[in-house]
């Protein structure tokens, strides 16, 4: 079948093709034998998946499903959570379309009209924001499917609702943004919105469950009584997803139809000013921004001061990267909430071990991203690679960047966990200091020469050098958990994260 | 006083031999040219004399220095202009140039004066406060440069300079170089603007399928293929013959 050139269906191939041979290549990376690698781990996963959501819903189904105001509310609360994943990817991905530069300006010089190409890449990321849906959600499905029947199949038409909502609020946004605050800015505030949305409710939640509880959990949060009192009568439309969701045909016809409605709306009514916005950005690549003369310029300084200088100022100067890598402390809001309401009250009664392993592990994710930043993305490598100085000197001052900033961020923390209970604080520290030498570590074995601007595939770019990193945090948050309850089995995880660290040694390239 | 740049039997191979035992020797205050079709080996050689790709066998030596047994103590004495600017798009050229200087530690005051001249030089005055990021491919190229120069290096490799340069900036690039050469300072530059080496360079080399398959002056080379004719004329006929030999040679090998 021949398409028309330059049509909505025609564009639409030529998307899929180019989208279709990207995964390819990042799968297999030109070896098709990774793709059987491929199928059998993400089978492995998922199957372990299916299986830890099959003993966590068969209770629930045992006991008997009742759609009652706490189920409602149970399913809504996790729905929101989902819900904000996927808005902000969706954030993440309209931004791009507006942004990313490969073939727009190609297609832009011709007569294709654009709002056609706003069209087909609105389409592509519902499509890409939808699969994720699934791939997250699937699991919970399937063992509700398997053990209390296909009713709940309609959740599928749930996640694909709330896919095409996301897209079309993030395309709303972004056009708002556009004329708010100019292509300039637009993309940081929405991928800062982005991020925000994303970790924000999450630790939104779990604030306020520490708040109310002085605890975690953010499932306690929501069947817990003064929640539930407030919620909405059962028959209320604010529980139309939920009901959706149990297997209720009307309420799913509804919001799907709702949905893909908003969808079509919002994108017909953007494309029109999609062509003028893109090359707007696209005009940001001429744009100079006026600096006063540094105060501290041509003042004596060591290579490794003038490394360490210049990395400083890179981040400084690049608030996109520094939201990006920063986000990950918003993580620490929670901790540091608990910390302050037992603050003086319970030191020594044990409170504080729930923070050890928050701080270990957001220090071992922090250092793996600034570590990468400051090993990898190296916008002027040769420059470096040619300058008068051992590699040694390199990577040692560029280290020292990293655990520089690192060791400003925890160290209030610390000093306010030391005043309460000092041992724990030395817990802390020693399992924080080796979660950011392992991250380092595994980011200086799996180094590659990459562009600043790659920051945000770097998780793609080695998936292995992120499985290590991310395992290693989460065995020395296991140890600092256990070390700091008293516990000799914490020489466990300890052991298990040297051998994530052997194994990344093992899988990382050698140097040719 | 030793050669600016001495090669001898360097090798490199990825997955196919890229560089197949070049010998070469550069005095010191020379202008060189090495020119090649692409994927001859010119910026793979010159990477290699740059400390940036390890050579499979064979020695460099810069000044006199063994560049693989001592490579801090060459690069101190040389710069590298890629054809892709080494600049960083959220530094103004100054707070490059104190970067550089860093790295290379000059002396801060002699690093100040030096950086306000070169701006001079090069026009980028007027955006010396400006972050990069929004600059020209000349602009960057000549703050690149001013960053090779920053440092009074005896030794400048440039890998296609001129690159997408217009044409005033192209000049103020070749006038830095000239004067340069003329104060004793050894200049090598890979281009494909063939014009460039016809008048600049004061020997040309001439690399195909990774060998140096001629070298010398523009009269020498003329004397080799018989003929009073253009660089260009001269480039071809050379590529044409060593595609020549090279099959002829594995032709025999087989």
């Amino acid at each position: 079948m021949t398409l028309t050139p330059a049509s909505l269906p025609w564009l639409a191939a030529h998307e899929f093709r180019l989208a279709w041979r990207d995964t390819v290549a990042m799968m297999t990376g030109g070896r098709r034998m990774r793709l059987f690698g491929w199928i059998a781990g993400g089978g492995t996963v998922f199957g372990i998946m299916l299986l830890i959501a099959w003993f966590a819903v068969r209770p629930w189904v045992e006991a008997g499903i009742v759609i009652d105001k706490q189920a409602l509310v149970m399913i809504s609360g996790m729905g929101l959570l989902f819900w904000t994943v996927t808005l902000s990817q969706a954030l993440e991905a309209v931004t791009r379309v507006y942004y990313g530069r490969s073939d727009l300006d190609l297609i832009l010089s011709s007569p294709a009209s654009s709002a056609r190409l706003f069209a087909v890449r609105a389409g592509a990321v519902f499509v890409s924001t939808t699969a994720l849906g699934l791939l997250l959600v699937s699991p919970l499905v399937i063992a509700l499917v398997l053990q209390d029947g296909p009713r709940w199949f309609s959740a599928f038409l749930v996640i694909i609702a709330l896919a095409a909502f996301s897209v079309a609020i993030a395309m709303a946004v972004t056009r708002l943004l556009f004329r708010l605050t100019g292509p300039r800015r637009t993309r940081l505030i929405a991928q800062i919105v982005a991020g925000i949305v994303g970790a924000g409710f999450v630790i939104g939640i779990q604030a306020a469950a520490i708040l109310s509880h002085e605890g975690f959990s953010r499932l306690a949060f929501f069947q817990s009584d003064a929640i539930i009192a407030a919620a909405p009568a059962s028959d209320s439309l604010l529980w139309l997803p939920a009901r959706a969701a149990l297997g209720e045909p009307m309420p799913a016809l509804l919001l799907i139809a709702l949905s893909l409605v908003a969808l079509v709306a919002t994108a017909a009514l953007i494309a029109p000013s999609y062509g003028r916005l893109a090359n707007a950005a696209a005009g940001l690549n001429h744009v100079r921004g006026q600096r006063r003369p540094h105060k501290r310029a041509f003042r004596p300084a060591s290579q490794r001061q003038a490394l360490r200088r210049k990395e400083f100022l890179l981040l400084q100067r690049d608030p996109w990267l520094l939201s990006q890598t920063l986000m990950q402390l918003l993580y620490l809001v929670p901790p540091a909430l608990l910390l302050w309401i037992n603050y003086g009250a319970s030191s020594g009664d044990g409170t504080f071990i729930v923070i050890v392993p928050v701080l270990v592990m957001a220090c071992g994710q922090l250092a793996g991203g600034l570590a990468w930043l400051a090993i990898s993305g190296e916008d002027a490598h040769d420059l470096v690679a040619t300058a008068p100085l051992s590699p040694a000197t390199i990577l040692r001052a560029k280290i020292e960047a990293v655990l520089a900033i690192i060791t400003l961020v925890m160290a209030p923390l610390l000093l306010m966990i030391g005043l309460a209970a000092w041992p724990m604080a030395l817990v802390t520290a020693a399992c924080a200091a080796a979660a950011a030498a392992a991250s380092t570590t595994i980011q200086l074995w799996f180094r590659v020469t990459a562009k600043r601007s790659m920051f945000r595939r770097r998780q793609v770019a080695s998936r292995a050098a992120t499985l290590c990193e991310a395992f290693s945090s989460i065995l020395w948050a296991g140890t600092g958990a256990l070390w700091a309850a008293g516990l000799s089995l914490a020489i466990g995880p300890a052991v298990l994260a040297l051998l994530v660290l052997g194994i990344a040694r093992l899988l990382a390239p050698r140097p040719g | 006083m030793p050669a600016a740049l001495s090669i001898s039997g360097l090798t490199k191979a990825f997955e196919r031999p890229v560089v197949k035992g070049v010998d070469l020797m550069i005095g010191a205050g020379e202008f060189y040219a090495l020119l090649g079709p692409n994927g001859a080996g010119k910026t793979t050689i010159l990477r290699m004399v740059a400390g940036l790709l390890k050579p499979d066998a064979g020695s460099i030596s810069i000044l006199g220095i063994d560049a693989l047994a001592d490579p801090v103590s060459a690069k101190r004495r040389m710069a590298w202009v890629s054809d892709e600017p080494m600049v960083y798009d959220r530094l103004t050229p100054l707070e490059y140039l104190d970067f550089v200087a860093g790295l290379w530690q000059v002396d801060p005051t002699r690093a100040r004066q030096s950086a306000h001249e070169l701006i001079d030089w090069l026009g980028l005055s007027p955006h010396a406060n400006e972050l990069c990021g929004g600059f020209s491919k000349g602009m960057l190229q000549k703050v690149a440069l001013a960053g090779a120069l920053v440092h009074d290096p005896d030794l400048i490799i440039l890998d296609e300079p001129l690159t997408g340069l217009d044409a005033g900036s192209a000049r103020q690039v070749k006038d830095v170089l000239r004067t340069k050469t003329s104060a004793g300072v050894t200049v090598i530059m890979t281009t494909h603007i063939l014009e460039v080496a016809e008048r600049m360079a004061e020997r040309i080399g001439v690399i195909a399928e990774g060998r140096l398959i001629a070298e010398g002056t523009l009269e020498e080379l003329r004397t080799r293929i018989g003929r009073e004719t253009t660089l260009e004329e001269i480039f071809l006929d050379l590529v044409a013959q060593g595609a020549a030999e090279d099959s002829l040679s594995k032709q025999d090998a087989a």
